[in-house]
């Protein structure tokens, strides 16, 4: 990619050893989280097929809308039997923070025309993490562009590996993959919980799955959970206890832009 | 809809999401109050994807199987830091094992 051209032409510029330090640390962070991150996505491909997608339905979700915790959301509603509505319903709305997420990149990387569609799409956890955690202005930019380049290949050809596999083999129930699914869920979920509000959030959502799973169609129990998110903003505590990371942030991605 | 359509309305919207995060101004989303919102959505989200995933039955069921069993041992592999891929196979390894062994 052209970017890396830019980003090595501006370290040549500036030469001092701690820029080179932070560039160093940088692209090993980049590295080390894009890696493993790419690497579950074999999860994906093949949680996504034992819900019933094709191979290149689930591909296009990993190419396309490349944002794990929605992709899972999508597949997982149409595993449940919920509507295409449902699901869109779903995704969309927990694809959210990544809007947010570009807020932040937006004034860090001043990219416009194709660089801008480009950088959009890399948009996610992991780039806006490792970005957003540099101090140095140009390993900010090398952190979101080499994390997210690196996440999406790794993704793509991992989702369509646990694609192909999963295809193959069979009932998916033999193997538990509806049970990997759940525990992708609970590993998504897992570092946002380090506040009061995000416990009282977790807590109050899973209440209103319970109760309404046995009342009302299948996907739509997940999108009523999503107003827990509203009540706990609203009336839950301004400050958490801990003096940690504000509310249900990964890491200390969110409450930056806050 | 069919699914293709699904797939693809979704992509398109996720897409836009990210893509108006660059076009908008910043003070739009700003206020303590609607950050925190938009900070713990994916929190009541996932927690509502995880029980449904776990414990739903089609159409309208709850119950306790192989999955609850691989969800439990996954929280336990969160709790001692596991990485994700670790905890996901755990839990599908789990759920396997008891099937195999005719529960859930």
């Amino acid at each position: 990619m052209d970017e890396r051209a830019e980003v090595e032409v501006d370290s040549a510029a500036t030469t001092g050893p701690d820029h080179r330090k932070a560039m160093r640390g940088v692209t090993r962070q980049a590295w080390s989280v894009g890696v493993p991150t790419g690497a579950y996505g074999v999860s994906f491909g093949a949680v996504s097929v034992a819900a019933g997608l094709n191979i290149w339905q689930t591909v296009a979700l990993s190419a396309l809308m490349f944002t794990g915790g929605s992709q899972f959301a999508l597949v997982g509603v149409v595993a449940a039997g919920g509507s295409g509505v449902a699901a869109v319903a779903t995704s969309t709305l927990l694809g959210i923070r990544n809007g947010l997420y570009a807020l932040q990149v937006a004034r860090i990387l001043h990219v416009r025309g194709p660089r801008r569609l480009a950088a959009a799409h890399l948009t996610i956890d992991e780039s806006t993490a490792v970005a957003i955690g540099q101090t140095d202005p140009r390993a900010m930019r090398r952190g979101f562009w080499l994390t997210g380049l690196l996440v999406f290949a790794g993704w793509n050809l991992t989702t369509l590996a646990g694609a192909v596999l999963g295809n193959a083999i069979g009932d998916p129930r033999v193997y538990g993959f509806d049970a990997a699914a759940a525990a992708a869920f609970c590993a998504l979920l897992w570092p946002r919980l380090k506040t009061v509000n995000a416990g009282a959030t977790a807590a109050l959502a899973a209440l209103l799955t319970v109760v309404l799973v046995p009342v009302v169609p299948a996907g739509v129990p997940v999108l009523v959970a999503a107003s827990a998110a509203v009540v706990v903003g609203f009336f839950g505590r301004s400050r958490p206890v801990d003096g940690g990371a504000e509310d249900g942030s990964a890491g200390a991605v969110e409450e930056e832009g806050a | 809809m069919s699914t293709w359509v699904t797939v693809l309305v979704a992509c398109a919207l996720a897409y836009l999401t990210k893509l108006a995060g660059y076009l908008v101004p910043a003070h739009w989303l700003s206020g303590p109050r609607l950050s925190r919102v938009t900070a713990l959505l994916p929190v009541a989200l996932l927690t509502g994807l995880v029980v449904v995933q776990a414990f739903a039955t089609a159409p309208r069921g709850l119950t306790l199987d192989a999955r609850a069993a691989g969800l439990g041992l996954a929280v336990v592999a969160l709790l001692l830091r596991a990485p994700f891929l670790v905890v996901v196979v755990l839990a599908a390894a789990t759920a396997a094992g008891l099937r195999y062994l005719g529960w859930g």
